[in-house]
């Protein structure tokens, strides 16, 4: 195996490289059978302490980071802190010192501040991994979106994705552009001019504005949760309108190629951005995308444990 | 070595081959081919990656690569020959005993390696062997398969 190690902590998508990220979907390929055992654990982690911190509500991927943490055999302990009045860096800062104090390994941190996961990671020893951080990444969503593509596919190179909505304020969109440009997949972006950041073009992104022309042209589209919590009013006249002409509808879906695949990072604002009957119909990866994501989150765990370690030789094992 | 396998497991049948990864995946395979030949027994085969269960995780360097684990059935109430290409410290055997208790309570679980180097540092001895090789700690045995390698050897490289 030739990929560089991760280092100490994961930020984005990013940072990383084509083959680090290959290695983190080979390494989940191995971990999917895990979950199929009668049990369903192994002592990868044995004796590491795990500290999920989430400044930001979280069902899914808390539950995802969980189950993959006792699926390593890792000792867990769950900190849920709603409050956003306190400063954030001081915040961050005294949590970092508190942690540290308490020997832990890693920590999983959500947090509404963007940056605030490589805040943490150059404060503390223990490896941090980003679970979301306000609007600029979350890698684990786009790494099991590449997953569940290239289960799908059986490659993600010259593959078509779309990712469509609201963008501006979407973490896993901005994931999703730097995993699928390195693997070298052809990405467009569609949205309401509102809702799409300014500059995407320059990563190498192509921009639509109708959602048909979109489906029409892609393999995959990704569909992206309105944010209503981030948003201040004004980037949608209203819901109604916006499933006009942004929705993903099964009318549109009977327009765009036969095979195209729909995803969604969830939670589904249903009859919103996707209809009830395309996120539950034949043509949707979103329950695939969910388990994918336990065996993404082992992966990540089990790749970055331990440290940052040299690249060392492996010491000859029952040679 | 397939049929001292088929006399210790004469009468039995639940008969299941498990390779350890890497090279006991074909070496496990190709006994069962013998097997097929000689008896007509259908030996279902399996694949164990042990990674996860080493008790070195902790120190070595970057995260050794997690291999295909593939077990065929319900172990419970089986014959087991776990299949690999070296014996030398056991501890691999240790990691691959615990694995296939996580998978269910085989029957009786029986050793069977291409080449017993000695050197061990754990209460684990094989049940088949096919060549025994005295060598030193520093000493590297490496098995090469048709299959994996372009060659069938068993190559002991001395210490410098």
């Amino acid at each position: 195996m030739t990929a560089a190690p991760l280092g100490k902590d994961l930020v984005g998508l990013e940072e990383l490289s084509a083959s680090q990220i290959t290695l983190i979907l080979d390494t989940a390929e191995a971990f999917k059978e895990v979950s199929e055992r009668p049990i369903k654990k192994v002592p990868a982690l044995r004796g590491k302490t795990i500290v999920n911190l989430f400044f930001e509500a979280s069902t899914r991927t808390r539950i995802s980071f969980e189950f993959a943490e006792k699926r390593l055999s890792a000792d867990t302990v769950n900190v849920a802190t709603q409050s956003s009045s306190v400063s954030k860096g001081e915040t961050l800062v005294d949590t970092a010192r508190n942690l540290e104090a308490m020997r832990i390994d890693m920590v999983v941190i959500r947090h509404p501040a963007s940056g605030a996961a490589r805040f943490l990671g150059e404060r503390i020893r223990s490896n941090v991994i980003n679970a979301g951080d306000g609007k600029h990444e979350h890698p684990t969503q786009a790494l099991l979106d590449l997953l569940t593509l290239r289960d799908r596919f059986g490659r993600i190179e010259g593959l078509k994705v779309a990712i469509c909505g609201d963008v501006l304020h979407s973490r896993v969109a901005r994931s999703n552009i730097w995993g699928l440009l390195k693997l070298g997949a052809h990405v467009v972006v569609c949205g309401p001019p509102t809702l799409l950041p300014k500059g995407l073009e320059a990563l190498g992104v192509t921009v639509m504005h109708r959602i048909d022309e979109a489906m029409q042209w892609a393999d995959a589209i990704n569909v992206l949760r309105l944010q209503l919590e981030r948003m201040e009013s004004g980037f949608v006249p209203s819901l109604r309108e916006y499933n006009r002409i942004f929705g993903v509808t099964r009318e549109r879906l009977a327009r765009a190629k036969r095979d195209l695949v729909i995803m969604h990072p969830g939670p589904i604002n249903r009859g919103v951005e996707i209809d009830s009957d395309v996120a539950d119909g034949s043509q949707s990866l979103i329950l695939p995308q969910v388990t994918n994501g336990v065996a993404v989150r082992m992966a990540v765990l089990y790749l970055l444990a331990g440290g940052a370690p040299e690249w060392r030789n492996q010491p000859a094992d029952d040679r | 070595m397939a049929t001292e396998i088929v006399e210790r497991c004469l009468g039995t049948d639940g008969l299941v081959m498990v390779g350890v990864q890497r090279r006991g995946v074909e070496l496990a395979h190709r006994l069962a081919v013998l097997i097929h030949r000689a008896k007509g027994w259908v030996v279902p085969l399996g694949k164990l990656d042990i990674t996860l269960y080493r008790d070195d995780l902790q120190s070595v360097g970057p995260r050794p690569v997690v291999g295909e684990t593939s077990l065929p059935r319900e172990l419970d109430g089986q014959t087991v020959v776990i299949v690999d290409d070296v014996l030398y410290t056991g501890r691999t055997i240790r990691a691959a005993l615990d694995e296939l208790a996580d998978f269910g309570r085989p029957r009786r679980i029986l050793l069977c390696v291409l080449v017993d180097r000695g050197g061990r540092e754990l209460p684990i001895q094989a049940d088949v062997v096919g060549l025994r090789v005295p060598t030193a700690p520093g000493d590297r045995v490496d098995v090469l398969v048709r299959e994996r390698d372009g060659e069938d050897a068993v190559n002991l490289v001395r210490a410098e």
